[in-house]
């Protein structure tokens, strides 16, 4: 059976390596500063207590003031879950860095959220829209894409 | 005296009939060995997300059946589990029961096509995949007796399924299951141990667990791999804590391996189905719901299944209206198409669109 790890819980964990990186937490997620996604997710996989291998999924939400990254975290060793969140501003060209050089698995995923939400991720080796054709106008996620 | 030859780029798809849809793939080979691969992906996608911030919560189901239209029931339980986390309700037992016996029903119909294909692409043309069509057709004629559509199905609902299965549907489901365990065993025995299939797929295109882990690869896939991962023994939803099953773990995770796993799951699923219809009760199959769903306003919900490709999920934040503000669909035959590279690369020709089927993807899940 698994157990889901509370958001205080990965704050405080999180805090002894990175004590920049916790913004808040509630009882289900914890939100980190978007500069360091990439280095919240490899600390989130090689520490051992921790040790996240297994990344389920990454999501992006349109908030209008601002857009949310949520990532879906499972350890298959510890079999244990957690959610990591982090707020990314600005409309034109929000930016967050790739953790696809941590997980793989966010290849797809990264690049579905450029293509339909337009968020870009730095780092990702093949940046590129992944549903829709390059030249495409607009990203048909947003709120004010109709 | 070497020969130097100069790399061919082909386009596989996305109009192919081995591509299992409208999946296309770039791929440059030196000579016979698959040196560059480079899926690409989009030509069915709907918009589905989108799609569902404009419905309301029900009305969202008919969307699902036509993610993986393969296993459409696996996607409304995998989506009805969402909603009714995200409304805090549970359905009543009778409904958990149907749902998982229809799900492993689904389940056995989404393998039975894996593995017919798989044989085809093996060059078995024909009869093969004509043995497990006639399973899946027995399947598909039992779904129309309980909801009317073979593919499209729309039976399951947040609180429970659409109707409870009508009288005759029970001994039409006995005299399925024994029929089936004949034309399994007739299949195993022809496949399983058969020298061409092993030659062929033995060995071929392993897939590391670490990988595997690490590209987030989920489903038959990863446990073909040798990692004991099944979401219905992590995280039991429905029924799945009151029966009793096993969980087929492959080896070294190459093609032969893959292709083991889906017909062992096979019969674990048959014995699910068996141990549901045992335990049933009777009662009401659905809970007394308003007509239109409202959530609280900020909730979320992250419900998720072992869908017969993987992990499906559903990740759903309210906004306190009749439709979801935001429905991310997590889907398996996306995430695991990242590791088509590593599938393929280095290997040759004759073996690409084994190991692609191999992988068992469905262009309506990956698309969206």
């Amino acid at each position: 059976m698994l157990t889901a790890l509370s958001g205080a819980d990965l704050a405080q964990r999180l805090r002894d390596t990175l004590p920049d990186a916790v913004l808040d937490w509630n009882d289900s997620a914890v939100w980190v500063a978007p500069d360091s996604i990439s280095a919240v997710a490899g600390a989130l996989r090689d520490n051992p207590e921790l040790d996240f291998q297994f990344l389920n999924a990454v999501s992006a939400v349109d908030f209008v003031a601002h857009f949310e990254l949520v990532y879906h975290l499972t350890s298959i060793s510890k079999r244990h879950t957690a959610v990591v969140r982090s707020r990314v501003y600005g409309r034109e060209e929000p930016t967050a860095p790739s953790v696809v050089g941590v997980w793989r698995g966010a290849d797809f995923q990264e690049r579905e959220i450029w293509d339909l939400m337009g968020i870009r991720f730095t780092g990702h080796p093949n940046m590129k829209r992944i549903m829709l054709w390059e030249g495409f106008d607009g990203h048909p996620l947003r709120k004010d894409f109709l | 005296m070497t020969i130097r030859t100069e790399p061919m780029t082909v386009n596989v798809g996305p109009q192919h009939p081995s591509t299992h849809g409208v999946f296309r793939v770039r791929i440059t080979f030196d000579g016979e060995d698959i040196v560059e691969v480079e899926p690409v992906l989009g030509y069915l996608h709907r918009g589905t997300e989108k799609l569902a911030e404009e419905r309301n919560y029900v009305q969202i189901v008919t969307l699902t059946d036509r993610l993986d239209y393969t296993s459409s029931m696996i996607n409304n339980q995998a989506y009805c589990l969402a909603v009714e986390q995200l409304l805090g309700i549970e359905p009543p037992p009778r409904a958990k029961y149907l749902r998982t016996l229809t799900a492993e029903l689904q389940r056995i119909a989404s393998h039975l096509i894996a593995v017919g294909f798989f044989v085809q692409e093996l060059g078995a043309f024909g009869t093969p995949l004509m043995y497990t069509f006639r399973s899946r057709e027995r399947i598909l004629d039992l779904f129309e007796m309980l909801c009317g559509a073979r593919i499209t199905v729309s039976y399951m609902r947040p609180g429970g399924v659409f109707a409870d299965a009508p009288d005759d549907f029970w001994p039409a489901l006995d005299q399925f299951l024994n029929d089936f365990e004949g034309e399994l065993a007739e299949l195993e025995d022809l496949l399983l141990n058969n020298e061409i299939l092993m030659v062929r797929t033995r060995g071929v295109s392993p897939l590391p667990p670490d990988v595997a882990i690490n590209c987030s690869v989920s489903g038959p896939v990863l446990r073909a791999s040798g990692v004991n991962w099944d979401w219905r023994k992590m995280a039991p939803y429905d029924a799945y804590d009151q029966v009793d099953f096993d969980v087929p773990i492959g080896s070294s995770g190459d093609n032969y391996d893959r292709f083991w796993v889906r017909v062992q799951e096979v019969r674990q699923s048959l014995r699910i189905v068996r141990q549901c219809i045992e335990q049933i009760e009777p009662g009401p199959a659905r809970l007394e719901l308003p007509l239109v769903l409202r959530a609280a306003p900020g909730a979320e919900a992250y419900g998720r299944v072992e869908a017969s490709k993987g992990e499906l999920g559903f990740f759903l934040v309210s906004d306190g209206g009749i439709s979801p503000y935001r429905c991310k669909i997590r889907s398996p035959s996306l995430i695991n198409l990242t590791i088509t590279e590593h599938l393929l690369i280095g290997w040759k020709l004759a073996d690409m669109i084994v190991s692609l089927g191999s992988v068992d993807i469905n262009m309506g899940e990956v698309d969206r």
